[in-house]
């Protein structure tokens, strides 16, 4: 066991590593960060001075090899845009997309696993086909459009939402903001949440869907049945325990997604989040704070992946013989 | 969303797995199973019918499209936003008006689709090239190869669609200097959704290829010496083409609405030629002035587009799981 | 995190709320304030925003007109010797008083590295202190504009800035957060008491401002918006009292909505097209072995090809004032003289003719998309059009970020055909003479921002006699010699200059000043 551990964890820093290199070429080439930095007036002697200042006329190796020895500190240095440290802004706005992320993903199973539920149990209904005909539209459309349009119904036209940022929030300790606590704060998290969750509460619902319609077929629930249990308990006890094992993997490793893709919803919304911060960032070429975000999300996933793996290890002992 | 999981399709595939492998099965399916489950769906024959009809009105768009919204010399400023030919102030040359640069809409649309359909046809058949060579190879030879592989796999994931899009968009044009955008967005597209979606091809053929491979017909075929090359190609990769398309035609639309939602972010086609997604990213900013046509319509042939081919995918991996049959 | 506490804070969150919401104004702006350093970003829109906080010696009025500030009064008591008298009994926010000694401070501070505003005073100037409320500065020669940019220079307290440790000035190199860039300390009509960078900036009244108060609120809220449907949407929705910039096809949504108003107004900043006329073969063109930009035909070709008048309906909504010189009509006297070419796209075919070009050839344009009013959508308007007298526009929009590195001399000056825009800081024409018109090497020495690198040495020769000349009359005269050269050459194709929209609420009263910067001593919420 420890030696699979040890194993994967230095996969798993190999695959950071790779990463940072990435991250670091990719930045490499996106654009000049001086002229971000600058006013247009800035002569041309400034501009060189500021780049030497800056390290970037330093050789590529001797860069990557500062980049990373900060970068396993914490340390990713200093915001072009704002010059502050990147990790404080981003300790500023981890609990903005934290919060958007959890509630979303709420939304997801509270609506997705009863919908899924019901049109696992009622294949041929037209409710079930409702359900899915919704849902599929709600995968067809993008992410982009469904926020515009949820912004024009519900924040233009009939006024009851906001249309951005997350109200007003309150301080908790030092450095978390929390929107939870009061109205407004709670009402700029629907339209956010719905349309950042849609996709999740789809996913979740389709495969609950197919997990019930395969579950009902086995052998075990017909012998249930066969025992004369009533359905509600067949269903209940037996067949939706069994589904939501996949369920609960699926929606751990979606967390990340979630996250990830918190990006473009927080664009729509203005939500001043990290993906925000993020699409800004590469906007304005400020290589600190897309470096930073590159390899938490890296992390992030990783991480996951990680703790799945070793999971599984205790799991499914099938994989202890099968793997060198 | 450019993500999927397709835990859906493995647990189809894990199955399918446990059956015999007699050869020719693919064509015997066409003929049989798969044929009747289509035609007794009457929603899939629909879908099969719009899209079939979709498809070719972009890929005839040429011929079928009253003008050519790319052929600067044709069109005028003068003619921007004309409303719908229902509407008032419309012009009967523009039967869905025109955009903000006095583009036909229609026109546009039919242009647009092709545009985004060979994109996403292009980056499908790619991606499924790389995922299943690589998960054949990772699954046949496992050890360290398998191991790398999956591991190029994992950092693969770390980069959602829209941060492999503006790795590839950068690092092109750090190569290539200034060269025009439009001739690169095509290959950029193609090549960040391809890299996007492989991993779902190559874990899905890995998983069948590592339970295939301890079969008795592929150990008796290694043992008389057939390479492995040979091994993989014909007698693996047929089992594997079922999850394969389903992986593939659920891609297809994925890869329609990113695209789409690249362009809203800046890294995609750019509005010189406009796929749908740059369409409806054009028309955004002009929902709230009244000239709703040029992103609404745009907006539902990419809803229909998407939504007919992911009906077929949906019908495809239930008619392809033997479970439920 | 106990419970108790937890009520207990959102009951303070509560309180507050409430008390704030007395006088308060809410306003966004597609970009971000982010860092409170005066000296540190010479942008528009960071200079706007911290001249609520900070002020200048000088000041601009509604009309744009000098007026005093910090400084009571001014003379040039000998031709290379300014004098200000300083005005008495002003305090920062932090109840430091006001002396010569600030404004001293502020001007080594404002010249030394890191700046990005060190053209704003002379490196070869001296300061000497004559009293507490007098300051005299010497320069090496005669410059009838020396303060014509310093409404945004802003005097910062010596005493606070020294013990905070923040003399140098805040520059992206460094590692520790500069205390001036998160915190300020002005002699303006409001202090700033929460920043934080790309989400939130709060701006409180400051009571014991010197000047009369004009403006009736008591809190400024400004959040960064940098999506344009977002932004209109928040002021339709009544959640922001004024957002800016409005897209020009929202200002009517806007003025039919019940409650917004759109506000609309010229802008300083001309938007032109410009040519490579230095390499001998142009980068992106078929024309092997020859320039054709390097021929006057071909540019007026081009001039005439654009109808700037559909440009100005379709693309601007009538929000653009086309022009015919490189600045705007506010900043000079004698703008009437001149007049555009004529839209000709026969006589444009006919003049490609005669330079060689009868079935006209293909050049790579230039343009940014996210940088001006519209940019993408004018340049590809302008594509169209020149279509259709032959040639043919490879057109590469790009972010501003991509766009000013490929085409800046940091790029090397890597375009053929491309559109910029221009606001002279000094609202003067020497500004658009020195960085747009004079020659140029390849290195950008000379005018850095005359990027097809023209050359014309009359030019040079009457930029030089404006810098130093005193007397209005010749000097306009001298500037219009010199507009009228590359006016004849269409050395450059003005376009228009760009309007300004901003979208602002029914009860709210403010000035929307030529300079796009936004002053909150002008608001009034009724």
């Amino acid at each position: 066991m420890i030696g699979f551990a040890t194993r994967r964890l230095i996969q798993a820093l190999i695959v950071m590593l790779v990463v940072a290199l990435l991250a670091f070429t990719m930045f490499r080439f996106v654009g000049d960060p001086i002229n971000q930095m600058v006013g247009i007036e800035t002569s041309i002697e400034e501009r060189e001075a500021l780049r030497e200042r800056l390290g970037l006329n330093d050789p590529i190796p001797v860069q990557f090899l500062r980049f990373v020895t900060k970068a396993a500190q914490f340390d990713f240095g200093t915001s072009y845009q704002f010059r502050q440290p990147v990790s404080e802004l981003f300790a500023k706005r981890i609990p903005a997309t934290l919060e958007l992320s959890l509630t979303s993903a709420l939304f997801a199973l509270v609506v997705g696993i009863p919908m899924g539920i019901y049109a696992g149990l009622n294949r041929e209904s037209p409710i079930s086909k409702l359900f899915l005909s919704v849902s599929l539209v709600g995968i067809s459309l993008p992410t982009f459009f469904i926020g515009i349009l949820l912004i024009f119904l519900f924040s233009v036209t009939l006024q009851w939402l906001p249309s951005f940022g997350r109200g007003e929030t309150v301080q908790i300790g030092s450095w978390w903001t929390t929107g939870f606590l009061t109205i407004s704060g709670l009402k700029a998290l629907i339209l956010p949440s719905i349309t950042l969750g849609l996709y999740q509460m789809t996913l979740i619902m389709r495969l609950i869907r197919a997990e019930m319609l395969e579950v009902i077929r086995t052998d075990y629930i017909k012998f249930a049945r066969a025992r004369g249990l009533p359905d509600r308990l067949v269903h209940f006890r037996h067949a939706l325990k069994n589904t939501l094992v996949p369920v609960i993997t699926i929606t751990g490793l979606q967390l990340g997604a979630i996250i990830a893709f918190a990006t473009i919803t927080e664009t729509v919304f203005n939500w001043p989040g990290m993906g925000l911060l993020f699409l800004q960032a590469v906007q304005n070429v400020d290589i600190p704070i897309m470096s930073a975000y590159l390899l938490l999300t890296a992390f992030l996933f990783v991480a996951i992946n990680f703790i799945v793996d070793i999971l599984y290890f205790y799991i499914d002992p099938r994989l202890r013989v099968g793997r060198p | 969303m450019p993500y999927v999981s397709n835990e859906e399709v493995s647990a189809a595939v894990q199955d399918r797995s446990n059956e015999q492998p007699p050869a020719g099965r693919v064509s015997r399916i066409l003929d049989s199973d798969l044929f009747h489950s289509f035609l007794r769906s009457k929603i899939t024959v629909v879908a099969a019918i719009a899209t079939l009809i979709l498809f070719l009105l972009s890929f005839l768009a040429p011929w079928v499209a009253p003008h050519n919204p790319f052929d600067l010399a044709t069109i005028s400023i003068l003619d921007a936003r004309v409303p719908p030919i229902w509407q008032e102030y419309s012009d009967p040359r523009f039967l869905l008006g025109t955009d903000d640069q006095g583009r036909d809409l229609l026109s546009g649309i039919f242009y647009g689709m092709r545009i985004s359909l060979i994109i996403g046809f292009c980056s499908v058949i790619a991606a499924a090239v790389l995922g299943i060579s690589l998960g054949l190879v990772a699954g046949y030879m496992g050890g360290r190869v398998d191991s790398f592989i999956m591991r190029v796999a994992d950092v693969q994931l770390t980069f959602p669609a829209i941060l492999i899009a503006l790795l590839i968009d950068g690092i092109a044009a750090g190569i290539f200097g200034g060269v025009d955008r439009e001739f690169f967005a095509f290959y950029i597209l193609i090549v960040s959704l391809a890299l996007s979606f492989w991993v779902q091809y190559a874990r899905t053929v890995r998983g069948s290829t590592m339970v295939e491979k301890n079969k008795e017909y592929v150990q008796a075929a290694r043992v008389i010496g057939i390479p492995a090359v040979i091994i993989m190609v014909r007698h693996i990769l047929p089992n594997v083409m079922g999850p394969v398309m389903v992986i593939a035609t659920i891609n297809l639309a994925l890869a329609i609405v990113t695209e789409a939602t690249l362009s809203f972010l800046g890294v995609g086609m750019p509005p010189t030629q406009p796929s749908l997604g740059t369409l409806i990213a054009i028309g955004n900013d002009f929902l709230y002035s009244g000239e709703w046509w040029i992103a609404i319509f745009p907006g539902l042939a990419l809803a229909l587009l998407v939504l007919n081919v992911n009906l077929l995918g949906d019908w495809l991996r239930d008619a392809l799981n033997p479970k439920l049959r | 995190m106990n419970k108790k506490t937890l009520i207990f804070a959102a009951f303070l969150a509560a309180g507050t709320g409430s008390a704030a919401q007395a006088e308060t104004f809410k306003f966004a702006f597609q970009g971000s304030l982010n860092g409170l350093d005066p000296y540190s970003l010479n942008e528009t829109f960071t200079l706007s925003s911290l001249g609520n906080a900070y002020e200048g010696l000088t000041r601009r009025g509604v009309d744009l007109a000098i007026e005093p500030a910090l400084a009571e009064r001014w003379e040039i008591v000998e031709p290379n010797r300014w004098r200000f008298y300083l005005r008495e009994g002003v305090k920062f926010h932090n109840g430091n008083d006001f002396t010569a000694e600030d404004v001293a401070f502020s001007i080594e501070r404002v010249r030394s590295e890191g700046s990005d505003l060190t053209t704003r005073v002379p490196a070869d100037a001296k300061v000497e202190i004559v009293d507490d409320y007098t300051v005299d500065i010497v320069l090496t020669g005669p410059n009838p504009i020396l303060h014509y940019e310093w409404d945004t220079f802003y005097i910062m307290d010596k005493d606070w800035t020294t013990e905070n440790d923040a003399v140098k000035v805040t520059s992206a190199s460094d590692t520790t957060p500069n205390y001036a860039s998160l915190n300020a300390n002005g002699t303006g009509p409001f202090k700033i008491v929460s920043h934080e960078a790309g989400v939130k900036t709060v701006f409180e009244k400051n009571d014991g401002w010197w000047d009369e108060a004009k403006h009736n609120v008591d809190t400024v809220e400004f959040t960064p918006i940098p999506s344009d449907a977002t932004r209109v949407a928040a002021l339709l929705s009544g959640e922001l009292d004024m957002v800016y910039p409005i897209p020009v096809q929202d200002i009517k949504r806007i003025n039919d909505n019940a409650g917004t108003v759109a506000l609309t107004g010229p802008e300083l900043r001309t938007i032109f097209l410009g040519m490579d006329q230095m390499r001998d073969e142009l980068l992106y063109s078929d024309v092997k072995g020859k320039n054709p930009f390097k021929d006057e035909k071909v540019r007026k070709a081009f001039y005439q090809a654009i109808d700037i008048e559909a440009i100005k309906n379709k693309v601007m909504r009538d929000l653009a004032t086309p022009s015919a010189i490189m600045i705007s009509p506010f900043l000079f006297s004698k703008s009437s003289e001149f007049e555009r070419y004529p839209y000709d796209p026969e006589n444009a075919k006919k003049l490609l003719s005669e330079a060689g070009y009868p079935d006209g050839f293909t050049v790579g344009m230039d343009c940014p998309n996210d940088r001006y009013v519209n940019d993408e959508s004018i340049c590809q308007a302008v594509a169209a059009m020149l279509a259709r007298v032959g040639v043919k526009v490879d057109l590469n929009a790009q972010p501003k970020a991509k766009y000013f590195a490929k085409v800046l001399a940091s790029g090397g000056f890597d375009t053929s055909f491309y559109l910029l825009g221009w606001t002279p800081g000094s609202l003067d024409s020497w500004n658009v003479l020195s960085n747009l018109m004079n020659c140029r090497n390849e290195a950008g020495e000379g005018s850095p921002f005359n990027l097809g690198g023209f050359c014309d040495d009359k030019i040079d020769e009457l930029s030089g006699k404006v810098l130093t000349e005193i007397d209005p009359e010749t000097r306009d005269g001298l500037i219009a010699e010199a507009y009228k050269i590359s006016h004849d050459n269409a050395y450059y194709i003005p376009l228009h200059q760009q309007g300004l929209a901003w979208g602002v609420a029914d009860n709210i009263e403010l000035v929307q000043r030529a300079d796009n910067q936004f002053k909150f001593r002008f608001i009034n919420k009724n």
